[in-house]
């Protein structure tokens, strides 16, 4: 049997194949990404993100077999970052998701981001077409540890969780940019940690003086994830967020920024593609580089210059 | 030479001696390989689930309590069973050569002992995982 055929008969073994077919082939990732989206679209789709070391991991276990008790079926993408140095990889989240390794309704792959910026890898969005496509009920992507930038978990997330502990309080007037504009419900982790109380209480301050798009306004939650505490409290919220979107069109909108923000994505791959095909056939982008390296054309110029070159997206 | 070679490193059984099976992976990783590192107390269930979900080219396991005759032709089986015939099983440890033998007739892989080099055990992966990489038709 062919593969997508397998994948459609819910093998484990395809959906896993899949997968790793639209990490690593470029060439045959826009054909098994036709078969597949229009399956998709269905799952609940959950962000979970935060410094490294915040938790994200146990929590995403926690959160798994919370959804499970419910009868939801889980797949969990945990990224993790890409050596720039070697390009290999030590993918540990799995370590600290082994709640449920023998239910066969939840299914864990870690995923190593490939250097590419933003928390996630280029791969993750078509890893989570794929889950959905194969009928996961719920799907939890766990980002690398980010701090202020890496925003790209929400623009693949209906909702998104902002993990942080105790310890991040110095850090939240910088992070009043970035990782706290993405937050549908902020958690601070390790709440029994000294200095817990007094930190939710700023992120609920630093919530209250902020501006917010739409009329949900995240709620600071205490957790400890470890002990499992303060976990149905997340899990309402969640339940809450979850309703707050299907109301009034919220969802409808949030899926359309999802797919304007996969086109702009996939436009990129696609000029990257394009640039190293054609580094392979000429030397164009070398000459432009010793050029811009003597000063004798600015980098914007030569990028334009390449950009003229190239004879539309088509190919 | 295959690339994004990813590799499960396990500890199964009970002993708590993960500093092998932690240098191995740090070296694979230094490689440019993909590690998934699973960490101690594995069952021969829990690895072959992981190396399914994470689609592993290859399961290496650290087994330094002498279950080597257990857990290997286990997990084996368990990957037969579950119908994954292209990961290599390969692994180190504290294991004489009759039973690395004996396991070596059931389709296990080679198994390093105490003062390999990494550079052998990276070798040794990158050669089987080009050999052993297939297609899939879509």
């Amino acid at each position: 049997m062919k593969l997508l055929d397998r994948f459609l008969d819910g093998d484990r073994i395809a959906l896993s194949r899949v997968i790793t077919l639209l990490e690593n082939d470029r060439d045959r990732r826009s054909e098994i990404l036709d078969s597949l989206y229009p399956l998709s679209g269905k799952a609940r789709r959950i962000g979970i993100t935060g410094p490294p070391g915040a938790g994200k991991s146990t929590l995403s276990d926690r959160l798994t077999s919370q959804l499970r008790k419910d009868g939801r079926t889980v797949g969990v993408i945990a990224v993790d970052p890409t050596s720039p140095f070697s390009g290999g990889a030590l993918l540990g989240d799995r370590l600290r998701m082994q709640g449920s390794w023998d239910d066969p309704e939840v299914y864990v792959r870690s995923q190593a981001d490939r250097s590419h910026a933003g928390g996630l890898s280029e791969a993750t969005p078509h890893a989570m077409t794929a889950l959905d496509a194969f009928g996961k009920d719920v799907i939890i992507v766990e980002t690398v540890g980010v701090g202020q930038s890496a925003l790209d978990v929400s623009e693949v997330s209906d909702t998104t969780v902002v993990l942080l502990t105790p310890e991040s309080g110095d850090s939240v007037q910088a992070m009043k940019a970035g990782l706290m504009e993405i937050a549908d419900v902020l958690v601070v982790n390790k709440a029994d940690r000294e200095g817990a109380d007094r930190f939710a209480s700023e992120l609920k301050m630093v919530v209250d003086m902020g501006r917010w798009e739409e009329d949900w306004k995240p709620p600071v939650l205490r957790v400890s994830a470890r002990d499992d505490t303060g976990m149905d409290a997340l899990y309402e919220q969640l339940d809450a967020h979850g309703d707050y979107l299907a109301g009034e069109g919220h969802l409808g909108k949030r899926r359309l920024r999802q797919g304007r923000s996969a086109i702009e994505k996939a436009l990129g791959e696609l000029w990257r593609g394009r640039l190293t095909e054609r580094r392979e056939r000429d030397d164009t982008l070398d000459r432009l580089s010793e050029r811009v390296a003597r000063r004798e054309i600015q980098p914007l110029a030569a990028a334009r210059e390449i950009m003229d070159g190239m004879d539309g997206l088509s190919n | 030479m295959a690339e994004n070679i990813r590799v499960l490193v396990a500890k199964p059984g009970l002993d708590g001696h993960d500093r092998g099976a932690k240098v191995v992976a740090s070296a694979l990783r230094d490689a440019g390989m993909e590690v998934i590192y699973t960490g101690l107390r594995q069952t021969p269930e829990m690895i072959v689930e992981a190396a399914i979900q994470e689609d592993v080219d290859v399961v290496a396991l650290s087994i330094l309590s002498g279950a080597h005759m257990t857990i290997f032709p286990r997990v084996m089986n368990l990957l037969r069973e579950k119908g994954v015939h292209h990961m290599l099983l390969t692994g180190g440890g504290i294991i004489p050569r009759t039973d690395a033998e004996e396991l070596a007739a059931l389709g296990v892989g080679t198994l390093f002992g105490p003062g390999t080099s990494t550079r052998d055990i990276i070798a040794y992966i990158q050669e089987e995982v080009d050999r052993r990489r297939v297609e899939d038709e879509i």
